[in-house]
Parts: C-alpha cells; sequence; structure tokens
C-alpha cells in the first residue's frame, strides 16, 4: 500500500501523541494512582503503535509495543510507575522522537533498534510482575470473572470487553438504583460510506434510552472511523436489551445489532456494593461528588460523540498557502490605500458616493486581514508544552530541585513567530535553570524554598505579547558585570560611573561581552544572551532584563502580535516620509523650543513631571535640514519597557495601514530601519524601528 | 568555434566608459524611477524603489566600482540583476543602455590586477567588440561584498 501521502498527518499525529505522552508522564510521574492520565498515556501509545505499524516504521512500532505493554501493566495496576521506570520511558520517547525525526528528514526511521531501551523496559516489567504476581493473578481473575461469561461470544462482542474499575463501580451503582446495564454489538453493513457519522447516529439513539458509559473503540476513534464493521458499547438504562437493539437497528445502514443484559461477578459486586454503601454512610461531601465525579467521568465518551460538529472544526492548512493568501490582502490593503489617496486629492469624485464605498472597502479590507492573521495564530502552547520536561530532565542533570510555573499558554501568536521562539525560550529557561537558581544548600541558607521556581508567564499586552521568563534565584550581580566590562574594554572607566543598573545588565546582550567564558564565572548570566537578543529582535521583537540582587531575575520578551502589516504614524522627517509604528507611540505632543533643556549634552524635555531624552530624529537619518528651526516642535513619544523617549519629526501625515516589506539583505542598514512600505501613490516609505534609538 | 564560448552582454555606459553586463543576470531594464533614500547604508546604495509591489535596492555602478556617474538624465537606466538565479533582485544605475552584443571567448582578455586592488576583482576581463573596448563586469562580486582584509 502506498502510504506516502499519509506520512504527513502522520508525522503531525505523532508528535501530538509524543507530546501528549511527554505530558501524561511528568503528570504520572508526580500522581502514579492518577486514573485518567493513565488511560492518557495508554491511547496515545497504542494509536501510536497502529500508525507506525501502518506507515511499515518497524523499529518504531516495536518499541512503542513494549512501551504499550509497561503502560497496559501500570494501567491494570500491576505495575507501579516509579521514578526509575519513568525515566526509562522518558528514554524510550526521546528515542521515537528521533526515529520521527529522521522520518522528517528522509521518510526513513533510521537504523537504531534501542535494544537498550527496549531491553530495559522488559526488564523492568519482568522484575515488577515477580514482585507482584498475586496481586496480578487476583487481577486476571476478577477480569476474567466479569467478561468471559461464555467462551464462544459469537455476535456478543461487547461481553470481551475489559471494564475499568470506575466502569464496574458505575455498573453497581446503576445496579442499586434498579436500572439495567445493557452491553451491544452493532453491525455496519460493509458497503457503508460514512461509518463514523453512522456510529455517532446510533449512539445518539441510544442516548435517547440511557447513558452510555463505555464504547469500545472509543467515541474518539469511532468517531474517525477507526474500527472495522462492528463496535460495542455499555448503556446504563431502564429500557430492555431488545427495545435497544430496536432503536439502534433503526438507523439506516446498520446490519444487526446484538444485546444482552451485563452481570458483574458476585465478588465484584459484593465488594462495590460494599465501597459504594460505605460512602454514602459516611455521606461525607467529598465522598459523593467523588462518586458522581466517577459517574461523570464513565459518561465523557459518551458525550463526546454530541460533541462532534464542534472538534471536526478546524481544517490542517499548509502554511505556504497562508502566506499566498496574506500576500493577497497586502496587495488589497495597498491598492485601498491607492485609491484613498487619489480620491483625497480629486474633488471630481465627491459627489458620488465615493467617498462611503471607500471607507466601505476599508472596512472589509481591515476585517479580512484580520481574519487572516487570525488563522496564522497558533496558541503558545505548542511551544511550551516542552518545557516542563526540559526543566525536569535539567533537575536531574543539575542536581537541582526546581519547578517550572506556566501561564498564559493559550496567549496566540503568529505560526511564524511560534516557530521560531522555542529556541530563545529554551535559552533562557536554561540559563535561569542553570545560573539563576542557587544550588538548594544555598537556598536553605538563605532562607528561601529550597525547591527553586522557574515561571513563565505569556500575556498580551495591547498590541504585544509578553513572555516573560523569571526566576527566585540569585539574580544578578551589577557590580561584578561592570568591573567585568571594564576589565574587558567593553566600556571605560568614566562610562561605568555614569551608567545606571539597567545599562550594565544591557551589557549582557553585547556579542562581544556574553561569548566571553569568563562571564560564567563573574554572574553566571550572559552566555548566548546576545544570540536570544538577535533571534527576537529579528521577530520584531524586544528583550529586557530585571533583576534583584538575591531575589531574583526576570528577562522579559515583548513581541508584536503581528508580523506582515501594522498600523503606523506617517511622518514627515526632512523632505522625506517616514513611517513609525504605532505599537511604541505612547503620545504625539508640541514642544516649545525653549522647552528643551540640556543635560550633562543630551537634550531633554520635562514632560508632566517626566524627564524624557530627545532624539532629533533629522540629525539621526542625516536629513535636509531646513533654512531655519521653527519654534514650536512636533515630539512623538515612544516607549520601550518602562523608558521614554521623544521623537521629533517635522509634520505628521496621520495614520495609516502599512504593510511591512523587506529591504532585502543587500543593503546593509542601520537597526532603525527596520523595512519599508509602498504608499497608495506607489511611493516607498521606510519603517523606522525607533526603538533601536532609546 | 564553438557557438557555446560566445557569451551575450547588455552594453551599458558610464560616462564615456562601455560596460557589459552579462544577459544571464539580468532581469529587467527599466527608466529612472523615485529613489527613496535608505539612510546610513553604503555610499553606493542609492536607497529602494517599488517595482511592480516589490521593494528593490538600487546601487549607482559607477559609484561602486569607483568612477563618480553623471547626474540623473532622461537616458538613466536602472538595469535589474540577480546575482544567482534565486537570489532576489537588485538595481544598477547606469548612464544609458546602448545594444545586446555576442562577444567570442577568445575576443575576451583577462586583465590582471595586483592583489591589493579591491576593484580588480570587479573585472571579469575585457571584450573587444568592433571598435570599442567593453569592461565585462563581474555581476556577483560587485554585489555580494567581500570582507576587506588588512
Amino acid at each position: 500500500m502506498d502510504v506516502s501521502q499519509y506520512l504527513e498527518i502522520f508525522i503531525e499525529e505523532t508528535k501530538e501523541h509524543l507530546q501528549s505522552l511527554n505530558e501524561h508522564l511528568l503528570i504520572l510521574e508526580r500522581e502514579p494512582e492518577n486514573e485518567g492520565t493513565i488511560n492518557e498515556i495508554f491511547r496515545a501509545a497504542h494509536s501510536m503503535k497502529g500508525m507506525s505499524g501502518t506507515m511499515g516504521y518497524k523499529r518504531m512500532q516495536h518499541l512503542t509495543h513494549d512501551m504499550e505493554n509497561v503502560f497496559s501493566e501500570i494501567r491494570t495496576g500491576k505495575l507501579k510507575a516509579g521514578s526509575e521506570l519513568v525515566d526509562i520511558l522518558f528514554k524510550g520517547l526521546d528515542a521515537l522522537e528521533t526515529y520521527l525525526e529522521n522520518i522528517q528528514t528522509d521518510s526513513t526511521e533510521g537504523e537504531n533498534d534501542n535494544e537498550d531501551i527496549i531491553n530495559a523496559l522488559n526488564n523492568y516489567l519482568n522484575v515488577g510482575l515477580g514482585k507482584a504476581p498475586v496481586q496480578a493473578t487476583q487481577a486476571d481473575k476478577s477480569v476474567q470473572a466479569t467478561a468471559v461469561v461464555d467462551t464462544d461470544h459469537g455476535k456478543m462482542k461487547f461481553k470481551d470487553m475489559k471494564l475499568e474499575e470506575h466502569e464496574k463501580k458505575a455498573i453497581v451503582k446503576a445496579g442499586m438504583l434498579g436500572l439495567n446495564v445493557i452491553g451491544l454489538t452493532v453491525f455496519i453493513q460493509e458497503y457503508c460510506v460514512l461509518k463514523g457519522a453512522r456510529a455517532f447516529m446510533v449512539n445518539r439513539s441510544l442516548e435517547e434510552m440511557g447513558e452510555i458509559i463505555k464504547l469500545n473503540p472509543s467515541a474518539q476513534d469511532l468517531e474517525d472511523e477507526k474500527y472495522d464493521l462492528d463496535y460495542s458499547a455499555f448503556i446504563i438504562t431502564k429500557e430492555t436489551p431488545d427495545s435497544l437493539a430496536k432503536a439502534a437497528s433503526n438507523v439506516s445502514e446498520v446490519k444487526e445489532v446484538v444485546a444482552d443484559y451485563i452481570k458483574l461477578s458476585d465478588v465484584d459486586v459484593a465488594n462495590y456494593t460494599a465501597a459504594l454503601n460505605q460512602s454514602e454512610g459516611t455521606s461525607s461531601q467529598a465522598n459523593q461528588t467523588k462518586e458522581a465525579n466517577s459517574l461523570k467521568n464513565s459518561n465523557t465518551p459518551a458525550a463526546k460523540p454530541t460533541s462532534k460538529p464542534i472538534a471536526n472544526r478546524s481544517v490542517r492548512v499548509d502554511i505556504d498557502k497562508l502566506d499566498v493568501l496574506m500576500n493577497l490582502v497586502s496587495e488589497l490593503i495597498i491598492a485601498k490605500n491607492g485609491l484613498i489617496s487619489i480620491s483625497s486629492n480629486s474633488n471630481i469624485m465627491l459627489e458620488n458616493g465615493f467617498h462611503e464605498q471607500i471607507e466601505y472597502l476599508e472596512r472589509v479590507t481591515t476585517n479580512i486581514h484580520e481574519s487572516v492573521m487570525k488563522t496564522r495564530m497558533v496558541p503558545i502552547e505548542s511551544v511550551v508544552n516542552r518545557f516542563p520536561r526540559m526543566i525536569r530532565d535539567l533537575s536531574k542533570s543539575l542536581n537541582k530541585e526546581m519547578e517550572l510555573f506556566m501561564t498564559g499558554e493559550e496567549t496566540e501568536l503568529d505560526r511564524t513567530v511560534i516557530d521560531e521562539i522555542g529556541d530563545p525560550l529554551m535559552h533562557l529557561l536554561r540559563n535561569a535553570a542553570d545560573h539563576g537558581l542557587e544550588s538548594n544548600a544555598d537556598r536553605m541558607q538563605k532562607g528561601k524554598n529550597s525547591v527553586g521556581s522557574i515561571y513563565l508567564d505569556a500575556y498580551q499586552d495591547g498590541n504585544n505579547v509578553v513572555i516573560e521568563v523569571r526566576d527566585d534565584g540569585g539574580g544578578i550581580n551589577t557590580e561584578k558585570i561592570k568591573n567585568k566590562a571594564i576589565e574587558k574594554g567593553t566600556i571605560t572607566q568614566e562610562q561605568a560611573m555614569g551608567m545606571t543598573d539597567k545599562d550594565i545588565i544591557d551589557i549582557l546582550f553585547q556579542p562581544s561581552f556574553s561569548t566571553a567564558e569568563t562571564v560564567t564565572d563573574v554572574s553566571g548570566r550572559g552566555v548566548g544572551l546576545d544570540v536570544v537578543k538577535t533571534k527576537i529582535e529579528a521577530l520584531g521583537g524586544e528583550i529586557e532584563a530585571k533583576t534583584r540582587l538575591g531575589e531574583g531575575s526576570n528577562f522579559i520578551i515583548r513581541l508584536p502580535l503581528t508580523l506582515a502589516i501594522v498600523q503606523a504614524l506617517m511622518v514627515i522627517i526632512g523632505e522625506e516620509k517616514y513611517a513609525l509604528p504605532l505599537g511604541s507611540i505612547q503620545t504625539v505632543e508640541d514642544i516649545q523650543i525653549t522647552d528643551i533643556k540640556t543635560i550633562s549634552g543630551k537634550e531633554v524635555i520635562n514632560l508632566r513631571g517626566t524627564v524624557v531624552p530627545i532624539v532629533r530624529l533629522r540629525s539621526v537619518l542625516k536629513c535636509v535640514e531646513p533654512d531655519s528651526e521653527p519654534q514650536e516642535l512636533t515630539v512623538v513619544i515612544v516607549k520601550k519597557g518602562d523608558r521614554l523617549a521623544g521623537m521629533v519629526v517635522d509634520e505628521l501625515l496621520g495614520q495609516q495601514e502599512i504593510v511591512i516589506k523587506s529591504i532585502g539583505k543587500y543593503i546593509k542598514n542601520h537597526k532603525i530601519i527596520s523595512g519599508a512600505t509602498i504608499l497608495g501613490n506607489g511611493e516607498v516609505a521606510l519603517i523606522l524601528d525607533v526603538n533601536s534609538l532609546i | 568555434m564553438e557557438a557555446n564560448d560566445a557569451k551575450q552582454f547588455i552594453v551599458a555606459n558610464l560616462n564615456d566608459e562601455l560596460f557589459g553586463i552579462e544577459i544571464k543576470f539580468i532581469d529587467n531594464i527599466i527608466v529612472m524611477q523615485n529613489i527613496t533614500r535608505v539612510p546610513k547604508s553604503q555610499s553606493y546604495f542609492k536607497g529602494v524603489i517599488n517595482l511592480r509591489g516589490e521593494i528593490i535596492p538600487v546601487m549607482s555602478l559607477g559609484q561602486r566600482l569607483g568612477n563618480a556617474t553623471l547626474d540623473y538624465t532622461p537616458k538613466t537606466r536602472i538595469i535589474i540583476v540577480r546575482p544567482e538565479p534565486q537570489a532576489a533582485p537588485l538595481g544598477l544605475i547606469v548612464d544609458g543602455v546602448k545594444e545586446v552584443i555576442t562577444i567570442e571567448a577568445e575576443a575576451i582578455e583577462k586583465m590582471s590586477f595586483s592583489e591589493k586592488d579591491v576593484n580588480g576583482n570587479f573585472t571579469l576581463g575585457v571584450g573587444k567588440y568592433q571598435e570599442d573596448l567593453i569592461n565585462l563586469v563581474n555581476i556577483p562580486a560587485v554585489i555580494f561584498e567581500k570582507e576587506i582584509k588588512n
């Protein structure tokens, strides 16, 4: 079978499964008894095994198979998920990731059999089972007692279904309430095209008569048509098997439905009845809610089919296709801007309602732009969800106890940014774990919680998305950096005198400084921070650091929400038009020339009590100087982090939506020019990144 | 003589000097446009232009090669070139474009420059065509800046 066409889907889905396994294994390590997690792990491992088998990746299938065996034993309670086992499992996941990377590059899985991991898994399995033989046989018995009533079930396939603990409980509970528990198997016609839809319809008609507590295969698999021609279900209902079978048979393309009562073994019934009675006897609130939850839990598979329309409303789209769409929208906006500039120049069109139409067009293009941008937005979760695992590994390898707290994973960013932001964040987190946090003993001595905390917070702030990487470690020692910087000749003694703590921390981001090995000894910080900075600036963002000695450091990354199209303030400097992105603009002020003061050689103004340095853009950009200086200056106040600066411009033209275009690699432009845009009349205006001047 | 050895060039002039640019690099030749100055760039880059919605950097070939050009005249042209087939386009300002010629390989004379002469790298050789001598421009060298070793 030619499976190459499924390769992309396989890769995507395997990635998702691996991620889910990573996350749930972390939870499992903390809560070895968490049933939902175990089931989730098992499900993911199982589908991965199936998928890799289908695609013909034998090594991958082999490894997942052995991992699945372990998961399955954990699920039945025969094995405990200890730290040692989780370590092996994580190694297995890493190996799977390597397979996947190989598949991504050349669509073969590679040669590595990962025998050691497979052996370790099997050893653990054998030892673990050997230790608890009694428990194992018991579990086996109970399974047999419940499910194996008849040796030959024939069409009653539901009798082969294994029951989970909570499901048994639900069944016993139903029995106590005088409800029937009915198992049934539905057979679909061979020629049925939409098996998923049929299963959904059958389930819906069954749900009208009772509650589906279990489906085999799962509701999700049924929906995705991952089943042959039959599936089984357990239902708690007042009805009889016959009436259920009849109702299900009424759905077209259903070939046959067989149903029967489900009885648990007497041992089970006695056990669970006792448990239930006890919990009801004490009638503690907690227990009741627990019961309610367990019933609810067992209902979730049944609830899923009804949510199908929502689950199916997303489509995977190739990012290239979106890029094309985005470019077209950009063209549309340029064309619209062209119309606007024509209409403002000629009076002829005015009476024909031309302006209303233009405004209408503007509204529509803005909306299209927004929707296209939204389709490109991806929650940051897809990047940060691998960090808990990373911190866990770091914690082990550095022998420091630490915990990662993340908030705002749902914050959305443009797909291109998401793809690029992972490495810088990883770098910052590593820095925080390695150098930021002190050793556990040191922390104890300082009276801190011995377990270090690292925080990753993401949130939206106006037109920016802010990501903060914080730690509660030792902070950055600015004095030491200062001395080192003077020693290295990065700054002079005189410069150092006038530097604020902030200026000093900024030194860390300088390439000449940070690549030096010695920095690690000084402050433990700064390794590769220049790389982080470059990367983030390439994404149109900025980074700043805050620190308090002894209390920790905070790295704050600000990224623009959108990359391609922004609102900008058009200004004239000298005789040229420039665009200032609105994102960083605070206010626009008219300043009398007499209000400009000079402090240590820098021009500043007093803006409502704040001293704000001003920048003469005309001289920065080497524009034509006019013959006479006006008495009043137009100053655009911009903000970077919590620093303000005033940019002197000659004239304001107004706000406009601009499409950012690169000016290419040939021109070695100064950082202040972040790109160019095409104006309505075809002129090119440069976009100024005023932040680089602050 | 094999046809393979012949190359086609577009002949452009800067002042009175003739330059040949191999036709495989050339995308387009356009008349002078409004150039938006890019502050703080290399001095021979005159700025950027809008060519059908694309932003294209434009350099003065004359300044790049070290001989100043005249002011822009109605004959001034921008030759849009790509140094590599997949590379982004770039404009070269010349004082005028004359004709397309074919020069046989044996009519090209290699020039030897001292290694210290940075601009020597910009010339592939001198082409002899009828009565004229044509400076054949090494386009990739002109566009991709080389670090000057001290």
